[in-house]
């Protein structure tokens, strides 16, 4: 959600029952200012909280002028001081990978994995234990990157792209209707997309570029993984994440309220396909 | 106006016969003023056009010629203009410059007349001129009143124009510089002149009439410059685009709107409506009394102040939405016989959420149902019938149904609260069945997700006995017994006395708020989990949270059936182990760790103002699950998806193995075929056990023998 319409934000989120304390939120609205003076970024996103067993990690983003771009990701533990997170690696997500249960909440932990490794000395082949440390903040990263990847939403029309490549705000957007709101496809994951080049020329013709660029929430698999309501009577619109648990999406139609974040335990909901 | 005088001066000017009229006959002519003009201005003439009307006797085809004049003042920017008058603007514009200086010259022998200003007032509106020709003559004959000029009379004009043109371009330079106003030397006065035809046909141009969507870019173009004008945005250049978008669209949208409107916004409305008459609920009882009753008889928790202390620790649904469910709690305590209710929480689902509150009823005031019971002890009826029914025929199967363990009675154990819910603050208020052992064994053993919708069916492995509404109270249970905890002290056991014997039964079912308590510091209760006890009995796994036996019954069972049976029951265990759980107030420290990772984390609300900081329990077992403690007072909540957490995936239970249908005794039992050894030692042993036998029956045998041989 953006730092600017915060505490706003926060009120049409909190029907997922997560929110901020008064001294936390008071802490963000001056902390993330200076975020933003500090880093020179465009925009400044407060991602959400990732809870942990001794401490909670408090994310921002920042965004820079093309929307799409890779964003800066910063962590803080007391909504004051924050530090950036290095950007996420694809070597960090397989490591991180093994890595199961709750995040401490301390980022100098580090978890102790134990895996096989074959050296070959000479003709024999040796099975070692080794014992990999993998970091608490390179968990962080990877966790963040892909829930970002995975269940990160923007409205369509939101955003437009230029013919020159990069991506704005679209300052003429005025909200979803009612009728678009409540439909999976006027959704669209807020990265890169992946799938547009599979569609057939036919769905292509429909599509508008400049608008419709990302792909949209309908073709996620498993199908159900989003769970989309409307809240206080068509008033606002709420999308929550089955896959990851605690993000929810909320849109209020016809303005330009908008935004997501995530409040959870930082762990993928894999018993998913049972649960439907 | 003109209109009127124009007939006169029609005939007026076809009298003297038009033909080569000397032009001092035209200056003259248009020596009377407006009235010249705009006469013969009329047919030509655009209703708004026209200076001052003014009649005057003397008409001329030269006083046609000046119509153009006038036209030329009028109407500018509104005309339309086709492109095939133009070849006529010309002698329009060139007799307005040979009027123009003709006038000039003639202003001066007609000095006294006080229509000087007047010719002034032409020249000027002869600067920028407007285009008039025969067609737009056309067009503006039959939008006046009068009839009377035909083609005729334009046509009059035509010839007279042609044969006025020749004159023009020949009297051209001899034209001075006899300006009054804006008309300049010649070649000055063409020059705006033509800017001018260029604009009116660029606007013409502008205004066609798009044949696809009905727009045309003129009116297109202005309205989005007043919208930009309007709101002024930043940079309206870089979204001009958008803008221009928009105002189609909202061309459009307009015929669509009333009806879609009054769909999409039915919803809302119809919330509002039930919240609204929750708010006025209220305002009903005016009476003093009542008031002071309601006010005495209280048994509606301060959800408000709950939810301030919620929020300090970031848990909460947000100040309007606590404050409806506020509502609804008290208008759900008003419409039954509540003793005590809480709010519990809040479940999320796909559809639709889950407002429970938890409710305990007065005494004697249970709604119970009856029926779930009835229908539970059907069924062990009808198994056991249909095994005695087969028992002569078809061979029975030795599987008996393990028994139904009997729910705990309401005000128990797991039922020892009501629970009721609602999709939405306002909405309806539905009781939860109560919730029996299997359906909570069932439920610990499957994770599914809450549609919201309390008839929908569960299906699952193994099957859920059940359809939401179980489900959903079933999980209410165990979050209950999992996480509903409060400060050590707050509430104590009850009577004393009788310990020795319910030692015996293992549980101690009731406790009750200590008068006496007083408080602990909060950094105490963040500090060490053992401040916190569990006022919520644990669920056994068999469901109950007192031990039932199953054996005792099987036990008379046996008695009654005699001992043919009792092979049968030899496969059933004979001696089950009680249950034990922890007993009632339990402090949580003493709670088991999932895999490594405390059941409870403990915070304080805010570490930036530590003396007015509450303490907040989050549990890790069951995620959303809070309770709070200030020291005095204590609240627990959830909010969340109402599944456990478990750091494994989870797995459904494996099948259980295929039953025996029958026992393997000898009569059934499969053998090999006896070898040729085996068979032959079977013979000898039968001979030798036959051979006694023999002697006396030989004479049997031999006759025997014979009938057989026969």
């Amino acid at each position: 959600m953006d730092a600017e319409s915060l505490l706003l934000s926060l009120e049409l989120a909190s029907g997922s029952g997560q929110g901020l304390s008064p001294d936390r939120r008071a802490s963000l609205l001056t902390s993330l200012t200076l975020v933003k003076r500090d880093y020179r970024y465009d925009r400044v996103l407060f991602w959400g909280r990732i809870l942990g067993l001794v401490a909670d990690y408090y994310i921002a983003q920042g965004l820079s002028e093309d929307q799409l771009a890779p964003r800066k990701t910063l962590y803080s533990l007391n909504c004051m001081e924050w530090s950036l997170l290095p950007p996420a690696t694809e070597e960090m997500v397989v490591q991180t990978s093994v890595v199961k249960g709750r995040f401490m909440g301390d980022p100098s932990h580090e978890y102790e994995h134990t895996e096989l490794q074959k050296t070959n000395e000479g003709d024999k082949v040796f099975e070692e234990e080794v014992v990999v440390q993998i970091k608490e903040e390179t968990r962080l990263v990877s966790v963040i990157d892909q829930i970002d990847k995975a269940v990160a939403v923007i409205p369509r029309g939101a955003l437009f792209k230029t013919p020159f490549g990069p991506i704005h705000v679209n300052r003429t957007f005025e909200g979803l209707s009612l009728s678009e709101a409540k439909k999976l496809s006027s959704y669209f994951h807020f990265r890169e997309p992946v799938g547009l080049r599979n569609k057939t020329l036919l769905e292509k013709a429909d599509l508008d570029p400049s608008l419709d660029f990302m792909d949209s929430l309908e073709h996620d698999i498993p199908k159900g993984s989003w769970s989309i309501q409307a809240e206080r009577g068509n008033a606002l619109v709420v999308l929550r994440s089955l896959l990851w648990p605690g993000l929810t999406f909320f849109h209020a139609p016809r303005t330009k309220n908008c935004g997501y974040i995530y409040v959870g335990t930082g762990e993928k909901n894999t018993d998913l396909p049972f649960m439907l | 106006m003109e209109d009127l005088t124009s007939p006169k001066q029609e005939q007026e000017n076809q009298e003297p016969g038009e033909a080569g009229r000397p032009w001092e006959e035209i200056a003259a002519s248009s020596q009377d003023p407006e009235s010249g003009l705009s006469e013969p201005l009329e047919p030509e003439q655009w209703p708004e056009t026209g200076p001052q009307p003014r009649s005057s006797p003397a008409q001329s085809p030269q006083s046609r010629a000046s119509t153009p004049l006038a036209d030329l003042t009028g109407p500018e920017t509104s005309s339309p203009l086709s492109p095939h008058q133009e070849a006529s603007f010309t002698p329009t514009l060139a007799l307005a410059r040979q009027e123009h200086s003709e006038k000039t010259t003639n202003v001066s022998p007609k000095a006294g007349t006080p229509r000087s200003p007047l010719s002034s007032d032409k020249g000027e509106s002869t600067g920028p001129p407007t285009c008039q020709s025969e067609g737009n003559a056309f067009q503006q004959s039959q939008q006046t009143k009068h009839h009377l000029y035909g083609p005729e009379d334009v046509s009059d004009n035509n010839s007279k124009q042609r044969e006025l043109r020749f004159n023009i371009f020949q009297e051209e330079d001899s034209n001075s510089n006899c300006d009054v106003g804006h008309a300049g030397p010649g070649v000055s006065e063409a020059a705006p002149s033509l800017l001018e035809i260029a604009i009116q046909s660029a606007k013409a141009y502008l205004q066609k009439t798009s044949s696809k969507s009905g727009l045309n870019l003129y009116d297109h173009l202005s309205d989005m410059l007043t919208k930009v004008l309007d709101e002024r945005p930043e940079n309206a250049v870089d979204i001009i685009e958008s803008i221009s978008q928009d105002v189609k669209m909202a061309h459009f949208r307009k015929k669509l709107d009333t009806l879609q409107n009054e769909n999409e916004m039915l919803p809302i409305y119809e919330i509002a409506e039930k919240q609204k008459a929750l708010f006025l609920q209220g305002n009903l009882e005016g009476a003093d009394q009542e008031l002071e009753d309601e006010i005495a008889d209280n048994s509606l928790p301060n959800v408000m102040e709950s939810a301030f202390y919620f929020e300090q620790a970031g848990v909460g649904l947000g100040t309007d939405e606590t404050y409806r469910i506020f509502l609804a709690l008290k208008q759900l305590t008003d419409t039954h016989p509540i003793q005590r209710c809480r709010f519990w929480g809040k479940i999320l689902g796909l559809e639709m959420n889950y407002f429970v509150a938890e409710v305990e009823f007065r005494e004697g005031e249970d709604e119970e149902d009856l029926e779930d019971e009835d229908v539970t002890q059907e069924r062990d009826d009808g198994d056991s019938e249909a095994e005695e029914n087969d028992e002569d025929e078809l061979p029975r199967t030795f599987y008996k149904t393990p028994q139904a363990i009997p729910k705990e009675e309401s005000r128990t154990g797991a039922n020892k609260y009501v629970y009721f819910v609602c999709n939405e603050p306002g909405g309806p208020w539905v009781k939860l069945p109560s919730v029996t052992p299997a359906q909570i064994v069932t439920a610990r053993k499957i994770k599914k997700f809450f549609t919201g919708r309390l008839e929908t069916p569960i299906v699952s492995y193994p099957p859920f006995p059940g359809n939401e509404s179980n489900y959903l109270r079933a999980q209410i249970a165990r979050i209950s017994a999992g996480t509903h905890v409060s400060p050590l002290g707050f509430y104590q056991f009850g009577e004393e006395e009788g310990e020795e014997e319910e030692e015996v039964e293992g549980r101690r079912d009731s406790f009750e708020e200590n008068p006496d308590f007083e408080g602990i510091p909060v950094i105490d209760l963040v500090e060490s989990l053992s401040n916190w006890v569990h006022h919520v009995q644990h669920i056994l796994s068999q469901g109950r949270c007192n031990w039932f036996n199953p054996i005792q019954k099987s036990e008379e069972e046996e008695e009654e059936e005699g001992e043919e049976k009792e092979e049968e029951k030899g496969e059933e265990p004979d001696y089950m182990e009680q249950e034990v759980g922890p007993p009632l107030l339990t402090p949580i420290s003493e709670d088991l760790e999932i895999q490594n990772i405390p059941p409870w984390t403990a915070r304080l609300s805010s570490n930036l103002i530590p003396q007015y900081a509450i303490a907040v329990l989050r549990s890790n077992l069951w995620p959303g699950a809070y309770a709070f403690s200030n020291g005095k007072k204590f609240e627990n909540v959830y909010i969340g998806w109402g599944h456990k957490y478990s750091p494994d995936n989870y797995t459904p239970p494996a099948l259980p193995p295929v039953y025996q249908e029958y026992p393997s005794g000898a009569e059934i039992t499969e053998m090999d075929d006896p070898s040729v050894e085996e068979e032959q030692a079977f013979e000898a042993s039968r001979e030798a056990a036959a051979l006694p036998v023999e002697e006396m029956e030989d004479t049997e045998e031999d006759e025997d023998e014979e009938d057989d041989d026969d």
